[in-house]
């Protein structure tokens, strides 16, 4: 570094420079952005995205937002996280149903049974155009999938919530460049450069609480396209499936239907840090059913308006 | 696995090179040989390259993500990837090499503290490699380290070798960047990339992972050249009404008790406290996020610059290096709105001075910079910027021309001009 001559407690580890990165992402776009939102899922990222939100403002608080896209499929320990979450963070939250969506045939109801997760760009870019938000911080990370892996931090949606991955922003130094016009909107993505590690250590490292589903617990699951589902009032085991009951825990956090469980003895921060070191399938592949079905699943999804 | 939680630090850097030399295969072969890849991600790689009869394993398609790249065998944008030892993460940012992407190779190296440009030995350093390592040099990348890639292919004979050894030496003597280390790899096969191979005894040098973990990191925001540097984001309104200045540390550490002076104003203050959500610091390292309280009620906002000594430059009139990203020429006359630090303003282009002939390294005369140029422009701003030579500071000496009407960010510049351009 180059305080080579400063007190050793001037030391910086990866962990505080990706933090104040983060920060400094943040305090750009809240500046420069009239009405900026903050996507709150209840995730692992969400969690780690509006703990940096809370450091980047205190002792002020947030100065936006945060808004959670409700598939209706959820995990009840999800939503009553999340609604403590955003009280803690002295946040207003705003909820964009899924299921409004349907109900007012913007969407197609999927089917029962059927995961949401890809209708949710439309309730989502309505929400976006109904509160005129002109950024919207997301929790994404370059290491989760190949087309965001090219994605700008600032990345610039057109008027119809599009991304064209072929004309996107040149994005040097440290000028996050946040205008937009009416209409259009940025995704802001402060956690770009971390790892699904580097989430974890800073997870145990901040003491920061996720929703016990992260967490090693017993559930009754089914095996379904080789991922285990929760069985709950949208999934149970039809035709040769068999339902167990498992000790379980979660990668990521999604739409209940389309998100897989992973067999984990892990209870602890700790033990989920020394799983992930040994871990042999990404977390997308081991738990998200809606990026398995094309190379480019994830990059169709976004140009479309998605997360 | 056991170490994971002990202190790592970060470097950044951009892989660039001409197209068809190997660099994503390199970055491929890195990934996986260093295992960062998981089973699902490597067995996506296999089944893409099968299925375009490209072989079992095409390694590039570990980065080459998108559609288009994928049917066109070529990097369109830059992807970045991430990899860690137990003492060092690293960042890797892999660079587009066609022409018409300048401007995302420039957006890699960028934030680059170094750069690892893979060479095909068997065809030698080409037109366009000249280029990237001019321009990565342009925006401030010092090291270089050379992958001296197909050498499988050469039979590892010493002489490509050699020659190419000549080449980089006198490429880095001309654009006085430090002489690089060149490594003979074979991304294809995995030699010299993360393992030592035994097929080239005549070099002794460490592998390319190896060259990449002995590379000091970071210093890449500031060399410390200049003075602590604070450029104000937001201003934080506290509970007890005290206004305190929210940034990120440049240039040099800041700690309480420092002399500082608020710019453009010009006005003499003290550091009081440096905070973070997390408690006080006695020492701001560069690269922190930090809240800043001054001794006195000296009103300050967004845009403003805290700068301890040597001061930087307050000025409305710029000679800079930019490169042009429009598709429509630049040319005298024309105004943009200039990002600079945490300021925006408008700027008005006087004269294009020259162009940089990349090749031969010298600035010809030019009124117009076309797409993908490089030149010196003066520029004048309605508002004063506070700047540093951008040889000195990263990032008081850079800044972004913006498209008033559409927002597109039209050119990176530099303050100053190229150090080895006469």
């Amino acid at each position: 570094m180059t305080t080579s001559s400063a007190a050793p407690s001037a030391r910086v580890d990866h962990l505080d420079l990706l933090e104040s990165h983060a920060i400094f992402i943040i305090r750009e776009v809240a500046a420069e952005c009239e009405r900026p939102v903050l996507l709150f899922s209840g995730g692992k990222d969400s969690a780690v995205l509006l703990h940096l939100a809370v450091k980047a403002f205190a002792p002020a608080l947030i100065p936006f937002p945060v808004m959670h896209v409700d598939t209706g499929h959820n995990f009840a320990e999800v939503i009553s996280y999340r609604d403590r979450q955003a009280a803690n963070a002295g946040a207003r939250i705003v909820v964009a149903s899924v299921q409004a969506s349907i109900d007012a045939g913007r969407v197609m109801d999927p089917g029962e049974g059927a995961s949401r997760n890809r209708i949710q760009s439309t309730t989502l870019l309505d929400a976006i155009n109904e509160h005129s938000f002109d950024a919207a911080f997301g929790g994404a990370r370059r290491d989760e999938d190949k087309a965001r892996a090219k994605e700008r931090v600032l990345s610039f949606r057109d008027r119809f919530g599009r991304w064209d991955p072929r004309r996107q922003r040149p994005e040097l130094w440290q000028l996050y460049q946040g205008k937009v016009n009416p209409g259009e909107h940025l995704r802001a993505f402060p956690l770009s450069d971390w790892t699904e590690l580097d989430i974890w250590q800073y997870i145990e490292r901040e003491r920061i609480e996720l929703p016990s589903i992260y967490f090693a617990h017993e559930r009754e699951v089914v095996l379904r396209d080789g991922m285990l589902l929760a069985v709950s009032e949208w999934v149970s085991a039809s035709g040769d499936e068999v339902a167990e009951r498992l000790t379980v825990r979660y990668r990521t956090v999604g739409d209940a239907i389309g998100t897989g469980a992973v067999r984990s003895e892990a209870t602890t921060v700790a033990q989920i840090i020394e799983e992930i070191a040994v871990a042999r399938v990404s977390e997308r592949g081991a738990t998200r059913g809606d990026d398995r079905f094309s190379e480019t699943a994830m990059e169709d999804r976004k140009r479309e308006g998605y997360f | 696995m056991a170490q994971q939680t002990q202190v790592m630090d970060l470097l950044r850097f951009a892989t660039v090179g001409s197209v068809d030399d190997g660099k994503s295969t390199l970055i491929g072969r890195l990934l996986v040989d260093t295992r960062q890849l998981f089973d699902d991600q490597l067995e996506a790689v296999a089944h893409a390259s099968v299925s375009r009869g490209v072989g079992d394993l095409d390694l590039s398609f570990v980065t080459d993500g998108l559609r288009a790249e994928r049917e066109q065998g070529i990097t369109i944008d830059v992807a970045y990837r991430y990899a860690a030892t137990p003492t060092r993460k690293f960042i890797i940012a892999d660079c587009p090499g066609h022409v018409q992407y300048t401007r995302n190779m420039a957006t890699g190296a960028s934030t680059a503290d170094l750069a690892l440009v893979v060479v095909d030995a068997t065809a030698g350093l080409k037109e366009q490699t000249r280029r990237h390592v001019c321009i990565a040099a342009l925006l401030g990348v010092r090291r270089v380290i050379i992958a001296a890639n197909k050498m499988d292919l050469a039979e590892w004979a010493r002489d490509p070798y050699d020659s190419l050894v000549t080449d980089v030496t006198a490429l880095a003597d001309q654009l006085g960047i430090e002489q690089p280390l060149v490594v003979p790899v074979s991304a294809l096969n995995g030699d010299n990339v993360v393992d030592p191979s035994g097929a080239a005894p005549w070099y002794d040098g460490p592998t390319v992972l190896a060259a990449l973990e002995a590379a000091p990191a970071g210093g890449w925001a500031g060399e410390g050249k200049v003075g602590g540097r604070l450029p104000i984001q937001w201003v934080l309104r506290h509970p007890t009404g005290r206004r305190t200045y929210a940034g990120m540390v440049d240039g040099a550490a800041l700690s309480p008790g420092d002399e500082v002076v608020l710019l453009p104003a010009g006005i003499r203050t003290t550091i009081r406290r440096v905070a973070t959500a997390d408690g006080d610091l006695q020492v701001a390292p560069v690269g922190r996020c930090v809240d800043v309280d001054l001794t006195d009620d000296t009103p300050a906002g967004r845009g403003d610059l805290l700068a301890s000594a040597p001061l930087p430059e307050v000025t409305d009139h710029l000679t800079a290096t930019v490169c042009w990203f429009g598709d429509e020429p630049l040319t005298a006359g024309q105004r943009f709105r200039v990002k600079h630090t945490t300021r925006s303003t408008i700027g008005f282009v006087e004269h294009v001075v020259s162009r940089l002939d990349v090749n031969r390294l010298v600035l010809e005369d030019g009124d117009a910079l076309e797409a993908n140029d490089i030149g010196v422009i003066s520029l004048s701003t309605a508002d004063p910027l506070v700047v540093d030579a951008y040889t000195s500071n990263r990032i008081t000496g850079s800044f972004v021309l913006v498209d008033e009407r559409t927002n597109a960010t039209l050119a990176g510049g530099m303050v100053g001009e190229p150090t080895f351009a006469r």
